[in-house]
């Protein structure tokens, strides 16, 4: 800094500043830039009477307007949903199990079912619907109480073995601790855990003990029970992991997985519409008595043309 | 604070008319830039039923570019981003070469303002004409001369902002909208902010934008060197100036050296140099011993700069170099009988060759070399990695993202499920179905979630999304091992093409 000087070169006044011997001039302003100045300012201050524009502790200033955005957003949402409300209507009222026949209203139904979804669904059976240790998996064609899209939804409306909810479907696995000894524990493990490799379920010291501790449930060819919700033991998938240890426990103390019956929370729009977005994942059953789809597709390498030519 | 003003206002500008070579390639360029412009909508390219046939249009309800026989989708504006790359290197290049060309020829800028200058001078004369009127009072015929250019300058003004709405939707059913103004809004308000930006800024502010404005003369600096070449005075050829030819024959033949101050001539005024402010210039001008330069003091380089500027004080910001002074001085040496190029496009490395009598180096010289040629091969690199990537643009277009929330599924019997989104993307003007198919000698089955079969059919210029079933069965090794690969086939139902992408199988392992 240094003082104001006149540089002799254009006769013009210095501001003062000066970097490694550069001199700024004062030179005046464009008067074009100066009145666009001016009106930038006086936009500013209709600006701030008009919109919400001064934070305060807890709000802003309001504005003379009485626009937000939080307004344009609720009046937003308002809008989608009274656009929505046939869509939700027609869901209610359709028999569920004829919702892929109308393709609008299932992609509206899973679209919206997704959101539900993540919203409610995600902290048990995970964001990807692929469970965990005694959380169902959701992707697989396993289903405890049945997986037509109205099993699944009576599921979602009443929960599992809870009890505010006197429809909540129920079955309770007693522990065999103090049934059973210890050693037949053990053997009826190692018996169930050979189950899926095709061992018959009613074969050996382990094969007598199912006969006569669970076979009453889960079937006497362990196929399990879906009006008990008793899981099939003959297949890969287990609820609660196959290892010894986890199979042990479980057998000892009996597990007690319970859902929340979600009509609480839930519309019974919203109820349908994560059922159809659950049924849709990849595991969902056609209803009884409807031939299951034909999903094979062979080779291009093979395929003869006209074989899957659309009409 | 001193008595300065707060503000200035702006100092009108009359440029003079000029003709020469360099003004001639500028009409040109304006034409050429206009035509392009304004015609540049109305092109036709047929592109089949139910396509657009504008061959120039930039579709953003649909969010496609056509460009003739290219269209660009969402996922390709990479050749957007590389034409703007090259864009950008090409300015570097053309910078570094000559200086602020582009502002000079091309930018819509001096174009329109180029333009507006043409009007002005038809309707009010040449710059004498224009001064007079400009410093009269407001008579009947001022206004009218006046009221007539802004007029004119406003039919361009809209006629500019009307073509720019054209590049956005079919340009004869958005003009048959205009005239039964049935146009959308947003069409009306983009032409009324061109119309009175181009007004503006075209008829009124002009140098200013370019001074005050805009940043590329900021930027320009970094990227000129004293190789490149820009508009520039001899002042060892032209100084001492004077007026009189007369004069200059009677010193003719005194050829004594004056001295020179810093390497320059003493006539330009140097802060702190005694001897060197324009005083002194003026005094010692009909005493100076040396024989006179060939600068004559004419002022036909000043009257004729649409910047305002004297390029005989050196190099300076505002100079676009446009080159009409280059013309203007051209035709005076001319005159006197003395070679041309007293103002010329010479780089600032010449300088002190010529000065010391050495011959000018060629031009091309100055354009071809290592800067420069980096810059073109860079350019050019760019420019051919574009066009084979158009040429190899696969004619299915499947992108396939394996799902990872979770890695697998394994299914009731064992079998071990993947999932994959994939896209599918039909180009053509009517629907297509894909048969969706897995590698020969892969274990897995292809399935598509809550569809029948493995068809996808896709909506004419459309993409489809769609989630697809890898399922490999339980004593497979694909189900068994970590991560195998798998490929996944499509192939275009109506004309036989097919293509595949690779990805990977997560088995039980995982
Ligand atoms: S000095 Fe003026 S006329 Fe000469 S090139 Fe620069 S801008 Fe153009
Ligand atoms: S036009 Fe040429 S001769 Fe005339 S003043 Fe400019 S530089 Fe000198």
């Amino acid at each position: 800094m240094s003082k104001r000087r006149i540089d002799p070169v254009t006769g013009t006044e210095t501001t003062g500043h000066q970097w490694d011997g550069i001199e700024e001039l004062n030179n005046p302003l464009p008067r074009w830039w100066l009145w666009t100045f001016y009106a930038t300012c006086v936009f500013a201050l209709i600006y701030v009477i008009l919109y919400p524009a001064i934070p305060l502790v807890r709000d802003a200033t309001g504005g003379a307007l009485g626009w937000s955005t939080r307004g344009d957003v609720a009046a937003e949402i308002a809008e989608v949903d009274a656009s929505q409300a046939d869509m939700r209507e027609s869901l209610v009222s359709i028999d569920l199990a004829a919702l892929d026949e109308n393709e609008a209203l299932l992609s509206f139904a899973t679209n919206a079912g997704g959101a539900v979804f993540r919203t409610n669904c995600s902290q048990c059976h995970g964001s990807g619907a692929a469970g965990a240790i005694g959380y169902p998996n959701l992707l697989d064609d396993e289903w405890l109480w049945g997986g037509t899209i109205e099993d699944i939804a009576y599921t979602v409306r009443h929960g599992i073995r809870n009890e505010n909810d006197p429809d909540a479907r129920w079955s309770q696995m007693p522990g065999f601790a103090e049934i059973l000894e210890k050693e037949e524990i053990a053997t009826l493990v190692v018996h169930v855990q050979s189950l899926p490799e095709g061992q018959d379920p009613l074969a050996g010291a382990g094969g007598q003990l199912f006969d006569e501790n669970c076979s009453s449930c889960h079937g006497m060819d362990a196929g399990g029970d879906r009006s008990l919700g008793a899981p099939n033991l003959t297949d890969a998938i287990w609820l609660y992991g196959n290892s010894t240890e986890r199979l042990t426990q479980l057998i000892e103390r009996g597990p007690f997985g319970v859902m929340p019956p979600w009509s609480e929370r839930l519309s019974e729009a919203e109820v349908r519409a994560v059922a159809a977005y659950v049924h849709g994942l990849g595991g969902g059953e056609a209803q009884v008595g409807e031939p299951a789809d034909d999903t094979a597709a062979g080779n291009p390498n093979d395929l003869m043309l006209g074989d899957e030519t659309p009409e | 604070m001193s008595d300065q003003p707060l503000y200035v206002s702006r100092i009108p500008i009359f440029p003079r008319r000029v003709s020469g070579s360099y003004r001639t390639l500028k009409w040109w360029m304006m034409g050429l830039t206009l035509a392009i412009y304004y015609l540049t909508p109305w092109l036709r390219w047929d592109r089949g039923p139910n396509m657009p046939d504008q061959a120039v249009l930039i579709d953003l309800v649909n969010r496609r570019f056509y460009f003739f026989w290219i269209d660009i989708w969402p996922h390709e504006f990479y050749f957007v981003a590389g034409l703007l790359v090259m864009a950008g290197l090409g300015l570097f290049l053309f910078t570094a070469a000559l200086g602020r060309v582009w502002c000079g020829y091309t930018c819509p800028q001096t174009v329109w303002t180029d333009l507006f200058l043409v009007v002005e001078r038809w309707v009010q004369g040449d710059r004498n004409a224009r001064m007079k009127l400009h410093n009269a009072p407001w008579t009947a015929r001022k206004m009218r001369l006046k009221g007539t250019t802004w007029a004119i300058w406003l039919l361009i003004g809209l006629a500019t902002g009307g073509a720019w709405v054209f590049y956005f939707t079919d340009a004869p059913t958005l003009a048959r909208d205009l005239v039964t103004f049935q146009a959308p809004g947003m069409a009306w308000f983009t032409i009324a902010i061109l119309t009175f930006t181009t007004f503006v800024f075209g008829g009124f502010m002009r140098e200013q934008v370019c001074i005050y404005m805009c940043p590329w003369p900021r930027i320009q600096a970094a990227m000129m060197d004293e190789g490149t070449l820009t508009v520039a005075y001899r002042d060892w050829r032209g100084e001492p100036r004077g007026k009189g030819l007369r004069r200059r024959e009677a010193a003719a033949d005194l050829r004594v050296a004056g001295p020179l101050v810093g390497g320059r001539s003493p006539l330009i005024p140097m802060p702190g140099v005694p001897n060197t402010t324009t005083g002194a210039r003026l005094e010692t001008a009909g005493q100076d011993t040396r024989p006179p330069g060939d600068c004559i003091d004419c002022n036909a380089c000043v009257t004729v700069c649409p910047m305002g500027i004297d390029i005989r004080d050196g190099q300076q910001m505002a100079c676009i170099t446009c080159a009409l002074c280059i013309d203007a001085c051209d035709q005076v040496m001319e005159k006197i009988g003395r070679p041309r190029g007293l103002i010329d496009y010479v780089a600032l490395s010449d300088a002190p060759r010529e000065a010391a009598g050495g011959a000018p180096i060629p031009a091309w010289r100055h354009a071809v070399r290592p800067r420069n040629l980096i810059y073109f091969g860079i350019w050019a690199g760019i420019g051919i990695g574009l066009v084979f990537a158009l040429f190899v643009r696969p004619e299915i277009e499947m992108t396939v993202a394996p799902v990872r929330n979770p890695t697998f599924v394994t299914l009731a019997d064992g079998s071990v499920r993947n999932a994959y989104d994939v896209r599918l993307r039909n180009k053509n003007g009517e629907a297509r179905a894909f048969l969706l198919s897995p590698s020969m000698g892969t274990a897995a089955d292809v399935s598509i979630e809550s569809r029948p079969g493995s068809v996808v059919r896709v909506p004419a210029d459309a993409q489809e999304r769609v989630r697809v079933y890898l399922t490999a069965p339980a004593d497979s090794e694909m189900a068994r091992e970590a991560a195998s690969d798998a490929r996944l086939w499509v192939e275009d139902l109506a004309g036989g093409a097919r293509a595949h992408v690779d990805t990977t199988f997560n088995g039980r392992e995982n």
